[in-house]
């Protein structure tokens, strides 16, 4: 069997160690034969059970699932991260499930999900609320609209939905367009953190032995002449007697690498607005508009923090990667936000942002066995919204099935996910003093926006799946996610990386790879301008 | 909290920046011992820290200081007069009662009950997310303080090519720190017609060495995916829109923003404190003190001053109006209201108190324009009767006025209803 090493090997025979070869800057562009070697063959021994790609919340929700089993598993990302792609970029959204058409897997998966939120979230120590949700009709027209998600919401088996008036919309919602006629309201709708549930997700696997190989891009998936796997990434390659693909926005590359039936994905991206918290809140519910021939419209809603965000937009880009926001969809969430909120207040804006969404041509996400594929290939594809609700279904359907299909059985030593702890911000004095107590570092504010303390910096770095750059640290402390946007504690937390994982302030990256805050010292960058100089 | 164990205190002072430290020594001047100063950073002296450069203190010591060194002026007078400034400690509420929470490596929560306090905590940079500029949101953005930071504390580059979006004085100050250290400014692209920074740094910072001012321009897209590798600049219209097709394409690795300063007032708000839409500060009264009586607020927290200088006057006022305070002794006059005229923004102080005699005079009143004026008048009225005129070579909105209305013209306005001040072509019949 041929085994691709770094094609330098040749070039600098011996000299070449492992680690360079493995560079991938080195390794990128290879074209060269590649040799089998004795340091090579010794690892390759090493079999996985199951090779998840993808480390977004529906990877990490399987690596959940299947951790309680017994078996290696392992999660490979391209990013340095988990929840690195559409996972830290969307609306957060717990949809109850009146919008996906009944029969779909979407409609089922959807209700499922929501239906065990409550429950995980709390297991995991995960920010999660019930708020409800509103459906917006602004003219008559808009009515057999909205009779239509109530009758797909009874179809789906989503409880609670009804149709509401003018008057009651105005008393729950006083923000609301006055010209308003009726809504579909929806009080299971549901608000969670997406990337705090997938670093969770992430950290309860990880501690029941799964292993995270990150900011390592998977190349080629491949099956081996003797039934199993080959999983060839930018860094090493992995055999596996089961791959589980769940890559999000390169999930429809890797499913045509290995299925003899195409699916064709659409990347999709939708551009928002986030507000402060310390901005009044409009609305204490997520507010939808009616979908019309206009559009789908975009949403008005408050986040498990308390900050309000607008949007998103929905327009198909050729480069499934690219998050850049434009002034263009900016100004079109301002335009339609003002139809459900019409003295709109850009005052708090903060940040604004954009995620992709993985839309499979056809619609609906495709679950299961890959088909058209040799066996032990599993797949989630073309999972956009509503992605997130139907997370934890998705999560123990396909981890279940992978476990069947590897006839595992559930470990007697399986650990129970550690919640993560209640943040300072949220602490009553009494539960902050407790705090402190315990650990000294509770006293110091890091981040003074979000009030978050240097313990609380230490621990993200220290989880299980720990936070090794500044965006990483952000997302399961929200240091540098208030007012100032990081513009205090970014040094601060920088030093703590360093500190933490022994390294330099130049290796520190923003999200990995080459984001680097820090280009060099006084000294070295001086001399590079002037070398001639002492 | 256990209140067994609060601490009471005349007066807490929250920040030990220059406006904590004035207030703390004024208050100190004025016969205040149990005083206490929080400061959340290690170290006394708040961003002047980081403000390497010289041209502090011309007004105040009549010498051109560096910002590390007016600090340790001030630093060094609270050390030998014994005030108590902790350092480390973050004030996390402040209730309408004056009792003060904060937190410390050193004391863990720690509750205070204050006769007065004052509030001093300076003020914050405006993000590139507040303006939301398009673009990636890759590494190499950072604001011109966060930048200043990394290369006058920490010892770091942030970047080797850059573009500044925004002529405010940190901006300008870290053109020329960049140049100096061996990084191409390319341009410092401003949104108005009219750079917000003082004359005197585009001249040193940008002018001599040869950096481009690129005026009535915005940065309209940021590109990079790892890191920023360049950034679009546009001409803007007069309502501030992108032109198309006046694009200029810079190739770079970072973009700093210096886009104005926001003060932070989180504990303010928290205690309830009445707060002006224009200057995003309390408003207070010729005292500096806020709609609570005994809460006083002073320096950039109130509103963004250009020069420490100011700072630290108006904040020895706030120390001994809150030593008075303490000591019972209440300024008792009819509060008239001072309102922004054409032409003028955010006048501090929002209300002056007006007692017979008044004996506290001459009352500082400082603003900032809304535009570039020429040999213009500042106009004071009061119920639309001039009662103050000052001709004005320039007005720019980058440097704050400040006028001072003596016993007289304060005495004209005993009976009036509001105060007005205005900036006007012609000088009014008084």
């Amino acid at each position: 069997m041929k085994v691709k090493i770094c094609c330098r090997w040749q070039v600098f025979g011996l000299k070449c160690t492992e680690r360079v070869c493995y560079n991938k800057f080195v390794c990128k562009n290879t074209r060269f034969v590649r040799l089998r070697t004795a340091a090579v063959l010794e690892r390759d021994e090493i079999m996985y059970d199951a090779i998840i790609i993808g480390a977004g919340v529906i990877g990490c929700a399987v690596a959940q699932q299947l951790a309680k089993y017994s078996g290696k598993i392992a999660v490979i990302d391209r990013m340095e991260d988990v929840a690195d792609g559409a996972s830290k970029a969307n609306s957060g959204i717990v949809h109850a499930g009146f919008d996906a058409h009944p029969g779909t897997e979407k409609a089922r998966l959807n209700v499922k999900g929501s239906k065990m939120y409550g429950k995980l979230a709390k297991e995991l120590g995960v920010p999660y609320g019930q708020p409800g949700a509103l459906v917006l009709g602004f003219s008559e027209e808009d009515r057999p609209t909205i009779e239509k998600l109530l009758a797909q919401a009874v179809a789906n088996d989503v409880e609670g939905c009804r149709i509401i008036e003018r008057e009651e919309i105005l008393k729950m919602e006083p923000n609301t367009n006055p010209e308003v006629v009726c809504a579909l309201y929806a009080p299971t709708s549901g608000l969670v953190s997406p990337y705090e549930m997938t670093c969770a997700l992430a950290d309860s696997a990880a501690e029941n032995g799964a292993e995270f190989i990150l900011d390592n891009p998977v190349l080629e998936v491949k099956p081996t002449m003797d039934g199993n796997w080959l999983v060839i990434t930018e860094r090493d390659e992995y055999k596996t007697r089961a791959v589980v693909n769940c890559a999000g926005m390169g999930s429809g590359v890797i499913h045509n690498m290995i299925s003899t039936r195409k699916v064709k994905m659409i990347a999709r991206r939708g551009e928002y607005y986030l507000l402060d918290h310390m901005a009044e809140i409009p609305f204490t519910m997520t507010m939808f508009q009616c979908p019309t021939k206009m559009g789908k419209g975009v949403l008005v809603s408050p986040t498990t923090h308390g900050n309000t965000l607008l949007g998103p937009t929905a327009d198909d880009i050729d480069n499934g990667y690219d998050v850049a926001t434009t002034r263009k969809a900016l100004d079109t969430v301002l335009e339609k936000v003002k139809l459900t909120w019409k003295n709109v207040n850009l005052r708090p804006v903060i940040t604004t942002f954009s995620g992709i969404r993985a839309h499979e041509e056809n619609g609906d996400f495709i679950i299961g066995e890959v088909e058209g594929a040799p066996a032990g290939a599993f797949e989630a594809v073309g999972v956009e919204s509503p992605g997130l609700s139907a997370a934890p279904a998705i999560g123990q359907e396909l981890g279940d099935q992978v476990a069947a299909f590897l006839k595992a059985e559930l470990k007697t030593d399986w650990v129970k996910p550690t919640p993560v702890p209640k943040s300072f911000r949220n602490m009553t004095d009494e539960e902050r003093q407790a705090a402190y107590e315990k650990d000294p570092e509770y006293g110091v504010l890091v981040c003074r926006c979000e009030q978050v303390t240097e313990a609380e910096i230490r621990a993200a770095i220290r989880r299980p799946v720990g936070a090794r750059s500044i965006d990483a640290v952000k997302r399961r402390t929200r240091a540098g996610m208030g007012r100032c946007q990081g513009g205090f504690c970014s040094p601060r937390v920088l030093e703590i990386l360093c500190e933490e994982l022994g390294v330099s302030p130049l290796e520190i990256t923003k999200c990995g790879g080459a984001s680097k805050l820090l280009v060099g010292t006084l000294t070295q960058i001086a001399k590079e301008a002037r070398p001639d100089e002492n | 909290m256990k209140t067994e164990n609060m601490i009471n205190v005349d007066i807490l002072i929250v920040g030990a920046g220059p406006a904590g430290l004035a207030a703390a020594i004024s208050a100190k001047e004025n016969g205040i011992d149990n005083m206490i100063v929080l400061e959340r950073e290690d170290n006394a002296g708040g961003i002047l820290r980081q403000c390497i450069h010289n041209g502090f203190g011309l007004h105040r010591f009549k010498e051109e200081l560096t910002g590390p060194e007016y600090a340790q002026r001030d630093i060094d007078k609270a050390k030998e007069m014994g005030i108590d400034v902790r350092t480390g400690v973050t004030v996390l509420n402040v209730t309408e009662d004056k009792v003060v929470t904060a937190i410390s490596r050193e004391w863990g929560l720690q509750v205070f009950k204050a006769k007065a306090v004052v509030l001093a905590m300076g003020c914050r940079e405006r993000p590139r997310g507040a303006l939301a500029i398009p673009g990636t949101r890759c590494a190499g953005i950072y604001s011109a303080g966060t930048a200043q930071k990394f290369v006058n504390l920490e010892g770091f580059m942030p970047g080797r090519k850059c573009v500044i979006l925004g002529s405010g004085d940190i901006g300008l100050i870290m053109a020329r720190r960049m140049t100096l250290q061996g990084a191409k400014v390319l341009a410092c692209v401003e949104l108005m017609p009219y750079s917000s920074g003082q004359n005197r740094n585009i001249v040193q910072c940008l002018q001599d060495y040869n950096i481009p001012l690129y005026l009535s321009h915005t940065v309209v897209d940021i590109q990079g995916k790892e890191r920023v590798t360049g950034v679009t600049v546009a001409k803007v219209d007069e309502n501030r829109k992108p032109i198309p097709g006046s694009e200029i394409q810079f190739d770079c690795d970072t973009l700093l923003l210096s886009v104005g300063l926001l003060p932070e007032n989180e504990l303010t708000i928290g205690a309830g404190v009445e707060m002006s839409n224009v200057t995003s500060g309390a408003i207070v009264d010729d005292c500096l003190q806020t709609s609570i009586p005994g809460i006083f607020a002073c320096g950039n927290v109130l509103h963004v001053h250009d020069l420490v200088d100011h700072v630290s006057n108006e904040s020895f006022k706030a120390g001994k109006a809150a030593a008075d305070f303490v000591k019972g002794i209440v300024h008792t006059g009819r509060e008239v209201p001072v309102k922004d005229g054409a032409g003028v923004r955010g006048c501090v102080p929002q209300t002056i108190k007006l007692e017979k005699g008044a004996e506290h005079a001459p009352v500082s009143v400082m603003f900032r324009s809304d535009r570039v004026y020429q040999n213009h008048f500042i106009v004071v009225k009061a119920d639309g009767k001039a009662i103050f005129a000052q001709k004005k070579m320039i007005c720019t909105p980058g440097e704050m006025a400040d006028i001072s209305l003596k016993a007289e013209a304060l005495a004209a306005c005993e009976d009036a209803a509001e105060i007005v001040v205005s900036i006007e072509a012609e000088k009014p019949a008084m």
